[in-house]
């Protein structure tokens, strides 16, 4: 996976840009397998509050993570609205439960600013940087760092 | 590794080749060992050995072709009946089993070293017994066919010229150009040889003049049989090695005569040689003046040549007028006969023979059609819900359709699991091995007895197995059998018997290990037990509860372990690693007689037989093979104990009973209290083999399940050890007992804590 | 037209060594697991040259190539052996049986490949 923050200044890079917790945020679009409807996941014991649990995902078991409460926004309740997006981290398929997702966008990696250290601290560990659009302000989240309790080497 | 070099998956296939071969001649070896043998086994064990051989030289493995070798001659000497095969031998077999096996054990880069100089004795041991004079053949089996006859019926006389005995012709000079005189026997062209062939390789290396005589053809072909009547002199062109020459001709040597002459020393050489074997003086006419009948004796083309070579392999055709040479008609070498059956044994046996044929197929690629169909058994059972759901008569032609799509679903997923089955052989193979080194090591007189060798289990179950068998054989004969004089005493043959079987029951594959020594000694189980307190002074126990004492953790402790079967290793251990797989051990022990081990294992790894259960509002599994009994409590049967234990009864004795709900967090800290909700007590028996009692709401049945694993994409979670996905497509949790209950007595003693602090 | 060979060894690595060196020199493979195999895959499937092993189970190849030998079809057909020593003495008891040559273990897939053309044309 590319680094945005270090790829020449006008090269191009596609980013899936979809609301969690009432926010906008953006990936890679490289990062992203699939995106599905909401279906409800098997809880998991003994795991921290933002996982949601497992759902079959053609015959594997796929972890949901519910990223507004991994960034602090307060646990999404889930409805037919809402979205998995399954994210592909190192060598493990892992579904993130949004709000929505929007739309791809465009942006040169001039384009992307650092973030400002206004940010909550959960948040501010998977940001890797701003991208403004028009009026709107997108957070460009690193999917390596949503899952701590794994451990998964830099891609 | 790379799986893309053909040479190095040869290499792959060589050893699994080497571990059947040493099977074999484990195989033989025992056989001999108990007086089974006979000349064919001793030539099985030679051709094992030999087989080894020849691969590892193909892989330039020195020291394994260097040791194989010798063990090779010396089997070589017992099928000829040079040497007797006495105890001696079949000790010194032995020894050099286990070193040829290590040998390639270390080839294979699975022991870190060889030990060379155990290796250097037992090649030096063999040696020493060819080396002596010992007796000879009397005792010795039937050997296989000698092969000193046929050394001395072989009277292959070189006609070639040697040239280191002419002054004529210097070693160090090359002449150049060479007079080839070449005149076939029949039995050259009954080997298959073909003299245009051979003809085509000199004019290689160089160019030829050739001429062909077929003076003979005439005066013989009336014989009516294939006859060799064509002789050709090659006049070569090129200052070329002899070796280039003789060479060509290497594999017609004693079925022609040739004659070799480098050019313009033809005179020198008649001389020299005219008190041969052979007519050189009548061979040399031929080579300088071509008998009148050739053709031409300028050059010849080779297709005519082929042509001629070929014609002079046919019979000629019965008596009367024998064609001219030049209407010879070039036809296929072979009269088309009708084709007699092969002189050879059992000749209809074509499918026994051909058939076996296998591929080889990467785990894999096995384990991605496993999770399909495991996919597509679970679709089938939705799409069966839904038609269900649809009120469709029992007769209506959906369902009747949908229950012949079951019956496949689960035939194919029966076969694809069958793919991955293979013989317990492979783990039986190493125990003679094991066996030999502890009787070696106590002492004792063993022998093994194995059975059901064939038994067919999953394949990670069978790499799983060799360490629990491993130990059982090793307690049996460190404590289960007595030494010989106490055998003696007892009135037993001095040799105790070990029995390893394997066999399928009931859909698992049961292991048993049994010795005929003394058994149990239950009064002695019972003190050690006591004494560790594992039980109470005054506990009631049956005789079969006594023997299981000693798979109690704790019950196997430094003073009651020795050295072979303990290695700190009790059998708790042996009983956690089977339960680990989803399996049971027990023990039957008859005092004086002997004991049994008994394991029993699921088939297969990848399914798993559980109890589906709701606890705490999720639907959950418990694996089959850790339940002893579910039922639901009568009144008085739930106790609490502190502040949050409770305790229930089971068949008089108070067994911890574990939330299985609260304890997993599926039910909040206010769900209702026990006894505020019903349920049933389901006892399961943990690792250290006491049980516990889990406290569920509800059951709904026993199934047959995929294990998924959870660590696929996430990781390892306290209290489950995988999942598994049900017939509506959901995720269900397979429960792990012993994480469990460790998790429930965790949480007592933090809830202990809070209410002390 | 590809040549077909016909090999003969109880060994699945000395069978898999000449096809793999035997099919990269663009030869057509059929393989057999022992003398009575051997002359059974013969029949069935024919070939234009026999690679064999001696020691084998059930039939040799001695008795293997006699088996061949013994059916006038194959008279002429090209037999070869493989042995592990160059002993003269494998190589005669060979050449009684028929063998038309005898490659040596551990081949040189060149050198295979040359004695096979050898002895096939």
């Amino acid at each position: 996976m590319s680094d945005p923050l270090n790829t020449p200044e006008d090269a191009q890079q596609e980013l899936m840009a979809f609301m969690a917790g009432g926010q906008e945020f953006c990936v890679d679009i490289m990062a992203i397998r699939e995106i599905r409807g909401w279906t409800a996941a098997t809880p998991l014991p003994k795991t921290p509050g933002y996982m949601k649990g497992v759902i079959n995902l053609r015959g594997t078991i796929l972890p949901i993570l519910d990223l507004s409460a991994r960034l602090g926004l307060g646990m999404c309740e889930p409805s037919g609205r809402n979205v998995i997006m399954v994210v592909q981290i190192a060598n493990r398929s892992v579904g993130l439960l949004v709000d929505s997702v929007s739309e791809i966008i465009m942006v040169k990696a001039n384009e992307i600013q650092p973030a400002p250290s206004v940010a909550m601290d959960e948040m501010k560990a998977l940001i890797m940087g701003i991208i403004p659009v028009g009026q709107r302000l997108l957070s460009l989240l690193d999917v390596n760092l949503v899952l701590p309790e794994v451990e998964v080497e830099a891609a | 590794m790379s799986a893309d070099d053909p040479f190095e998956a040869i290499k792959q296939t060589f050893f699994l080749e080497c571990e059947e071969l040493l099977t074999d001649l484990e195989a033989s070896v025992t056989a001999l060992t108990f007086g089974d043998g006979d000349g064919e086994t001793i030539n099985a064990a030679f051709r094992a050995i030999h087989s080894i051989k020849g691969g590892a030289g193909a892989f330039g493995l020195e020291e394994l072709v260097r040791f194989a070798h010798v063990f090779e001659t010396y089997m070589d000497e017992l099928r000829s009946g040079r040497k007797t095969c006495d105890e001696t031998a079949i000790r010194a077999m032995l020894h050099a089993s286990d070193v040829l096996a290590d040998h390639v054990s270390f080839a294979r880069g699975l022991i870190p070293s060889m030990d060379e100089e155990r290796s250097q004795t037992v090649a030096n041991d063999l040696r020493a017994l060819m080396d002596d004079g010992g007796p000879v053949g009397a005792a010795a089996p039937t050997p296989g066919p000698s092969l000193d006859p046929i050394e001395a019926e072989f009277d292959f006389k070189p006609v070639m010229f040697d040239f280191g005995d002419t002054t004529s012709v210097p070693d160090d000079v090359t002449p150049e150009g060479w007079i080839i005189t070449f005149k076939p026997h029949i039995r050259l062209y009954e080997t298959g040889n073909e003299p245009a062939l051979l003809l085509r390789e000199l004019a290689r290396l160089g160019p030829c003049q050739i001429s062909l005589d077929t003076s003979e053809l005439v005066a013989l072909a009336d014989l009516g049989e294939p006859s060799a009547c064509l002789s050709w002199t090659i006049e070569l062109d090129a200052p070329v090695e002899l070796e280039s020459i003789t060479e060509i001709f290497e594999f017609v040597e004693g079925e022609c005569d040739l004659v070799i002459l480098p050019k313009g020393n033809s005179a020198a050489f008649v001389e020299e040689s005219s008190a041969g074997d052979v007519d050189i003086a009548a061979l040399l006419a031929a080579a300088t003046a071509p008998a009148p009948a050739a053709p031409a004796t300028d050059e010849v083309d080779i297709q005519a040549l082929l042509a001629m070579a070929t014609a002079a392999a046919v019979p000629a055709p019965a008596a009367d007028a024998p064609a001219p040479v030049a209407s010879v008609t070039p036809t296929a070498p072979a009269p088309s006969a009708p084709s007699t059956k092969a002189a050879a044994p059992s000749g209809n046996a074509s499918a026994a023979a051909g058939g076996q044929a296998s591929i080889r197929v990467d785990l894999d690629r096995i384990d991605k059609l496993i999770n399909v169909v495991g996919e597509l058994v679970i679709q089938q059972a939705m799409l069966a819900q839904s038609v269900a759901e649809c009120g469709l008569a029992a007769s209506s032609t959906v369902k009747v359709g949908l229950e012949d799509l079951e019956q496949l679903s689960r035939e194919i997923q029966d076969s694809v699991m069958a793919i991955r089955a293979q013989p317990v052989k492979s783990v039986f193979q190493r125990m003679p091995r094991l066996v030999r080194e502890v009787a070696e090591m106590t002492g004792k007189n063993v022998r093994l007895i194995t059975e059901g060798e064939a038994t067919e289990v999953d394949k990670t179950v069978v790499d799983r197995l060799a360490e629990p068998i491993t130990h059982m054989i090793r307690n049996a004969i460190d404590h289960g059998l007595e030494d010989a004089e106490g055998r003696t005493a007892s009135g037993k043959p001095k040799e105790g018997t070990i029995r390893l079987a394997a066999l399928h029951r009931s859909g698992r594959i049961v292991i048993e290990v049994s010795d005929d020594g003394r058994g149990i000694n239950r009064e002695r189980v019972r003190k050690i037990a006591i004494d560790r307190g594992l039980i109470s002074a005054d506990a009631n126990l049956s005789n079969e509860e006594t023997d299981n004492l000693i798979f109690l953790p704790g019950f196997s402790t430094a003073d009651s372990v020795s050295d072979i079967s303990g290695r700190g290793v009790g059998m708790d251990v042996v009983r956690r690693s089977i339960q680990q797989l989803g399996g049971r051990i027990s023990i039957a022990s008859t005092p004086g007689k002997g004991s049994v081990f008994t394991m029993s294992l699921p088939l297969t790894l990848a399914v798993l037989d559980g109890m589906v259960v709701r606890a705490g509002g999720q639907t959950l599994l418990s694996p089959l093979s850790s339940i002893i009994e579910s039922f639901t409590p009568k009144e008085g049967d739930l106790h609490r104990i502190g502040a949050r234990d409770w305790v229930i009864r089971f068949r008089d004795r108070f067994l911890p009973l574990i939330d299985t709900g609260r304890v997993l967090g599926f039910a909040g800290p206010d769900a209702p209290e026990i006894t505020g909700r019903d349920g049933i007590a389901i006892v399961v028996e943990n690792e250290g083999g006491s049980q516990v009692a889990l406290w569920v709401d509800d059951i709904q049945g026993q199934r047959q399940v995929v294990i998924k694993s959870l660590e696929t994409n996430y990781r390892k979670v306290d209290g489950i050890s995988a999942a598994t996905i049900l017939g509506d497509g959901r995720v269900a949790l397979i429960l792990d007992i012993d994480a469990l209950v460790v998790l429930g007595r965790q949480q007592a003693n933090q809830s202990e804590f809070k209410i002390a602090s | 037209m590809t040549k077909k060979i016909l090999t003969v060894d109880d060994s699945r690595t000395m069978r898999d060594m000449l096809m793999l060196a035997l099919s990269d020199a663009g030869y057509e493979v059929v393989q057999a697991e022992d003398g009575i195999d051997g002359l059974e895959t013969l029949e069935r499937e024919g070939a234009d040259v026999v690679i064999t092993d001696i020691n084998m189970p059930r039939l040799d190849g001695f008795g293997f190539i006699e088996g061949v030998r013994a059916n006038p079809a194959h008279r002429g057909l090209p037999v070869l052996v493989l042995t592990t020593e160059s002993s003269a003495e494998k190589k005669a008891r060979a050449k009684e049986a028929g063998a038309t040559g005898w490659i040596v273990k551990p081949f040189d897939p060149v050198k295979l490949v040359d004695v096979v053309r050898r002895v096939s044309g």
